[in-house]
C-alpha cells in the first residue's frame, strides 16, 4: 500500500502513541521518539516496522511519538494512519493485513 | 447452547475504545463484564481508530476471564456492520445493540454476527448478543426482543435516552425509571433471559448509587451497568449472598429434599413456613454464592 496523503492517528496521552504518515518518494523513513526509548526503543521500532511490512508500505515518512503505548496500541495507530492516508474505512482485512 | 448465556454479570463496566489507557488493564478492578464502547463515547472522527484499538486489544490483551462485550454503533448508522466484523474477528464474547426497538433489530444483528463468524472462522454461536432498550417503543417491545434470538442473553435499560424519549430527565430518585424497570424485568423473566439496569452517572453520590443498586437488586435485576471502577465493589457487595442467606438456603434445599421423600409438603425452617415454592430461590442463592466465590458447598 502507498501512503496516499498525510494522515495522523492517536494522541499524546499516556499509554497512547501518535503516528503521522506522509508521502515520500525516497524510500521508507521511520522516526521514533518515546518516553521509554531507552528500555523499549528497539521493541517499538520492531513493532512499527513489522506493521508497515504487513501493510505492504515500502515508502513514505512515518513519525511515531510514543507515550508508553502497548504493542497492540502501536499497531492500531500505525494501521489507522496508513488506512486514513488512503481514505479506507470499511471492509477491512481483520485477521489478514490487520493482525 | 452457549454455556455463557447465564454467566454471572453483576457489574458491566463501560470503557471507551478510543482511549488505550482505559482498555489496557480493566481486569484489575475485577468487573464481571466490560463493555468496550464503539458508540457514544467515541468521537465521530475517531470511529475508525477505535476499531483498530478494539481489534488488537481483543486479540492481545488477556482480560483474565472478564467477559468482553462490544457496544456497536446504532443500526441507523453506516458503522454497525463493520463494527461487528471487527469485533467478531477480534474474538469478542458478545455484541451489545444500542437503541433496540424491535425483535427485527436483534435478528439483523444476529445475521451479521453469523456472517462474521463464518467469514473469520469463529465457532458458530460463540458470540452472544444483548439488547439495550433506550426508548418507550423499545421498552414496550421488551418481551418480543427478549424472545427474538437464542443468542440473546439479556436486555439492558439505557436510562439517559429513555428518559429523554419520555420527555423527562434523570431525577436521582428513580421514579422516572420505575415503569421501564418493572416492565423489563418481568419481560426478561418471562422469556428466561437476564436483565440489567442503567448507569448511575453521579460519581460524587456514592450513597445514592448504593440505594439505586439496592433497589434494582430487590427488583430482581441481574446486574448494573457501571461507568467507574469505584462502583464495582458496592455492586458486588450487594449482589453477593450474605453468610446467613447461604446457610438458610442450604437448610431449605436440604429440608425440601428430605420432606419431599417423606411426603410432607409444608414445614418450617428457622421459624419460617417453607414449601416447594422456595426451592428454586434457595438454589439460585447457592448458585449465585458459588459464582461469587463465597460458597464452596456442593448443593
Amino acid at each position: 500500500m502507498i501512503i496516499g496523503k498525510s494522515a495522523v492517528a492517536g494522541t499524546l496521552e499516556s499509554s497512547d502513541a501518535q503516528v503521522t504518515v506522509e508521502p515520500s518518494e525516497s524510500g521508507l523513513e521511520v522516526e521514533i521518539s518515546s518516553s521509554v526509548m531507552n528500555q523499549y526503543g528497539r521493541q517499538i521500532r520492531a513493532t512499527v516496522m513489522k506493521t508497515l511490512e504487513r501493510l505492504d508500505v515500502h515508502s513514505g515518512k512515518v513519525t511515531v511519538v510514543d507515550k508508553g503505548a502497548l504493542d497492540c496500541t502501536l499497531k492500531a495507530r500505525v494501521e489507522c494512519a496508513v488506512y486514513r492516508s488512503n481514505d479506507i474505512k470499511d471492509a477491512m482485512s481483520w485477521g489478514g493485513a490487520i493482525v | 447452547m452457549n454455556p455463557n448465556l447465564k454467566r454471572l454479570r453483576r457489574s458491566m463496566m463501560f470503557l471507551n475504545c478510543q482511549k488505550p489507557a482505559l482498555i489496557k488493564d480493566p481486569y484489575i478492578y475485577a468487573p464481571d463484564s466490560i463493555m468496550l464502547d464503539l458508540e457514544d463515547a467515541v468521537a465521530e472522527r475517531e470511529k475508525d481508530a477505535a476499531r483498530y484499538s478494539l481489534f488488537h486489544a481483543l486479540r492481545e490483551i488477556d482480560y483474565r476471564g472478564v467477559e468482553r462485550v462490544v457496544r456497536i454503533n446504532g443500526l441507523d448508522t453506516d458503522l454497525w456492520q463493520e463494527d461487528i466484523r471487527c469485533s467478531v474477528a477480534g474474538g469478542c464474547d458478545a455484541i451489545r445493540i444500542p437503541k433496540t426497538e424491535t425483535a427485527e433489530d436483534v435478528k439483523r444483528v444476529e445475521a451479521a454476527v453469523a456472517a462474521a463468524e463464518e467469514e473469520f472462522h469463529v465457532e458458530k454461536g460463540r458470540t452472544l448478543i444483548m439488547a439495550a432498550l433506550e426508548s418507550a417503543r423499545g421498552v414496550m417491545n421488551a418481551y418480543e426482543i427478549c424472545k427474538s434470538s437464542p443468542l440473546l442473553f439479556g436486555i439492558a435499560l439505557s436510562g439517559g435516552d429513555y428518559t429523554k424519549d419520555l420527555q423527562t430527565s434523570i431525577s436521582g430518585t428513580g421514579v422516572e425509571l420505575m415503569g421501564a424497570r418493572q416492565h423489563m424485568i418481568i419481560a426478561a423473566r418471562a422469556a428466561g433471559v437476564q436483565c440489567f439496569d442503567t448507569v448511575y452517572t453521579n460519581l460524587n453520590d456514592m450513597e445514592g448509587f448504593r440505594k439505586d443498586v439496592e433497589t434494582i437488586h430487590t427488583m430482581g435485576f441481574d446486574g448494573k451497568s457501571i461507568i467507574n471502577p469505584r462502583q464495582i465493589p458496592i455492586v458486588h457487595e450487594i449482589y453477593t449472598p450474605k453468610p446467613k442467606d447461604i446457610i438458610f438456603a442450604e437448610k431449605v434445599v436440604r429440608e425440601i429434599d428430605t420432606k419431599k421423600a417423606q411426603g410432607i409438603g409444608v414445614f418450617t425452617v428457622d421459624g419460617k413456613m417453607i414449601d416447594i415454592a422456595f426451592y428454586d430461590g434457595a438454589k439460585r442463592t447457592l448458585a449465585l454464592a458459588k459464582a461469587s466465590g463465597v460458597y464452596k458447598g456442593d448443593m
